[in-house]
């Protein structure tokens, strides 16, 4: 039975996996559904959801369509989940990768540093990142991935330990391969899987932490992000509490959808280890 | 016990080393921000340009970096932290006013997160596999998928608006001359929505971790020998089972608590909570960078010590860590 197989019969893994082709979708076709600029001004404010058909949702404080501005809000939620997570596994598995397979003074200043960056609290390093540097797109991912690299840097290095002392490796060095190249075209792709094994869960705390970012004020100001939207709403939170809520639950299950599908390919490919 | 103080006198040396990094790291972040104090000192007060100069010599700023660093850290050592200048007085002052708040808020959500999340873990993991097993289960990760703003703003839609159970924010009743326990109750009443919103979101965490340790506990020769004996399943599953899954969960209240501390930068902010992670918004706002890195400092010392404090703990849980000692 093949792994997508197992996948699918998995009901949790499917109902994640749906979630996320429906946000993927939603983002893709944000532009094409909701052309123009998402933030400009569409009907009456403060529009309750499901009064006007074409206003499904409603608008918010200032006349804004919310519909529109979920849909644009999909967009930044998964660009800054998936490059602030593919950032911090790319640094996180070549730090670890330095760090276990030189050893020494290396291995233990690289630890010390990653030490320091798990004793910051994470939320305060992105906030503190943010602030000085101007809120951009760019900037929020770096920042993000700051607080979130630390993670796969401990699990490569784990794995990199367990590796370096294999066979391959040892002829490796006796052909005379650069050190460094062993590390990386030798070591570093097979400690991959378990590093690998972490995204879900960085890419949903890459998306929650956005997410608080933007509800703070710190996100690029010329995009839309369900955070900010949540926090437009709060203003408002006595008597347009929809507009805080709608946001929230397209993150939550957005989060959800990422946990889910993420458990779901981790145990069926692990399975398929346990098999072989 | 003598491993056991080894062990600890090597952590010790290694905060130390953690701390210093994380110093020069809040230094070049100050470095790096736009501005400098003497910047922040003349806007708020006005100054020309021979002031400027005066200011900057006088407060070492236009020495080179490493002095800088050096004096950066002689000021740390007699724990000075520089003058905030949205609030007119010492970073330290301001800091210390607001620490308390933070860590009643932090400690009761992490009583509430890890008794109620290890107690749900146990429920669930008591009979692996079963259907209040998966159904604890999913629904822990439905938590988990809960950002805390967002939760603490439904809290108070809720419970502070619509049915105006609870008070919608800050820590006590203004200028309402309670004292004793009148006091305590007030800001406890203040402190529930705050704290479930905090504490909920970590729950999911320690339940999980609670229920793969038990999962694992179960495959145990242990388990199988308590069993042999005829042991009720109650008392396989507290006395045994639950027991041994506990130890991993302490280790992951000292890692948990700077990820607390950032968590609670979001919820006092909704709450209007005066404390340190309202502070460390409130220091984003005014640009106030020194208070703001200030705040992450006095965080990272926080976290060392609690991680140290586990540590300890430890010692003490686990007495395989000091087993040495009949031996040595």
């Amino acid at each position: 039975m093949s792994a997508l197989h197992r996948f699918l019969r998995r009901p949790e893994a499917v109902a994640g996996a749906l979630i996320l082709a429906a946000l993927f979708a939603m983002a893709v076709s944000a532009g094409l559904l909701f052309p123009g600029d998402p933030q400009s001004i569409a009907g009456p404010a403060l529009l309750p959801p499901f009064q006007d058909w074409s206003l499904p949702l409603g608008t918010d404080r200032l006349g804004r369509d919310v519909l529109t501005e979920l849909f644009h809000g999909a967009r930044t939620s998964l660009a800054v989940g998936l490059a602030a997570a593919a950032a911090a596994l790319a640094v996180g598995a070549v730090i670890g990768t330095l760090a276990g397979f030189t050893g020494g003074l290396t291995d233990e200043v690289l630890m010390r540093i990653t030490d320091a960056f798990q004793t910051v609290p994470s939320f305060l390093l992105a906030l503190a990142f943010v602030s000085v540097v101007g809120p951009s797109l760019g900037v929020v991912v770096v920042a993000i991935a700051l607080g979130t690299w630390t993670g796969p840097a401990r699990v490569a290095r784990a794995e990199v330990l367990s590796i370096r002392e294999r066979d391959y490796v040892a002829n490796a060095r006796v052909i005379g391969m650069h050190p460094l190249a062993i590390a990386f075209r030798e070591v570093l792709p097979n400690a991959l899987p378990p590093v690998l094994a972490l995204s879900s869960v960085i890419v949903a705390a890459a998306i929650l932490t956005e997410a608080a970012l933007s509800f703070l004020g710190l996100a690029d100001p010329n995009r839309v992000t369900w955070g900010g939207m949540i926090a437009e709403g709060r203003t408002v939170l006595r008597t347009a509490p929809f507009l805080s809520i709608v946001p929230g639950i397209a993150l939550v299950l957005t989060v959800l959808g990422v946990y889910l599908a993420g458990e779901g390919i981790v145990e069926t490919t692990a399975v398929r280890r346990g098999l072989s | 016990m003598t491993r056991a103080l080894t062990l600890l006198r090597h952590r010790l040396v290694g905060s130390i080393f953690v701390l210093l990094i994380v110093i020069i790291g809040t230094f070049l972040l100050l470095e790096a921000a736009p501005g400098d104090a003497v910047d922040a000192y003349i806007v708020s007060t006005g100054g020309d340009a021979g002031m400027i100069e005066l200011l900057r010599h006088r407060w070492g700023l236009d020495q080179s970096e490493l002095t800088r660093l050096a004096n950066y850290l002689w000021a740390l050592l007699h724990l000075d932290l520089g003058q905030s200048v949205t609030f007119s007085r010492p970073i330290r002052d301001v800091i210390l006013e607001r620490l308390p708040n933070t860590l009643l808020l932090m400690v009761s959500a992490t009583a509430l997160s890890f008794g109620l999340g290890s107690a749900l873990g146990i429920y669930a993991g008591a009979r692996p596999g079963s259907a209040r097993d998966r159904f604890v289960s999913i629904g822990s990760l439905a938590l988990y998928a809960v950002p805390g703003f967002w939760l603490g703003l439904v809290l108070i839609v809720i419970f502070a608006v619509d049915l105006r159970w609870l008070p919608i924010g800050g820590i006590e009743t203004l200028a309402s001359d309670k004292a004793g326990l009148d006091r305590a109750a007030d800001i406890a009443t203040h402190l529930v929505l705050p704290v479930s919103a905090l504490g909920f979101i970590y729950l999911a965490l320690y339940l999980r971790m609670m229920r793969a340790g038990m999962a694992e506990a179960w495959r145990q020769d242990f388990v199988l020998a308590a069993r042999a004996r005829g042991l009720s399943r109650r008392r396989i599953v507290l006395a045994h089972v639950a027991r041994n899954a506990l130890l991993p969960l302490v280790t992951m209240l000292g890692l948990q608590s700077a990820q607390m501390l950032g968590g609670s930068v979001v919820i006092e902010s909704v709450f209007s909570v005066p404390g340190l992670g309202r502070l460390a918004q409130e220091a984003v706002a005014a640009r106030d960078t020194p208070l703001l890195l200030g705040i992450i400092l006095v965080s990272a010392v926080l976290v060392i010590f609690i991680n140290l404090a586990v540590d300890i703990a430890y010692v003490f849980l686990d007495p395989r860590v000091g087993a040495s000692e009949a031996g040595a």
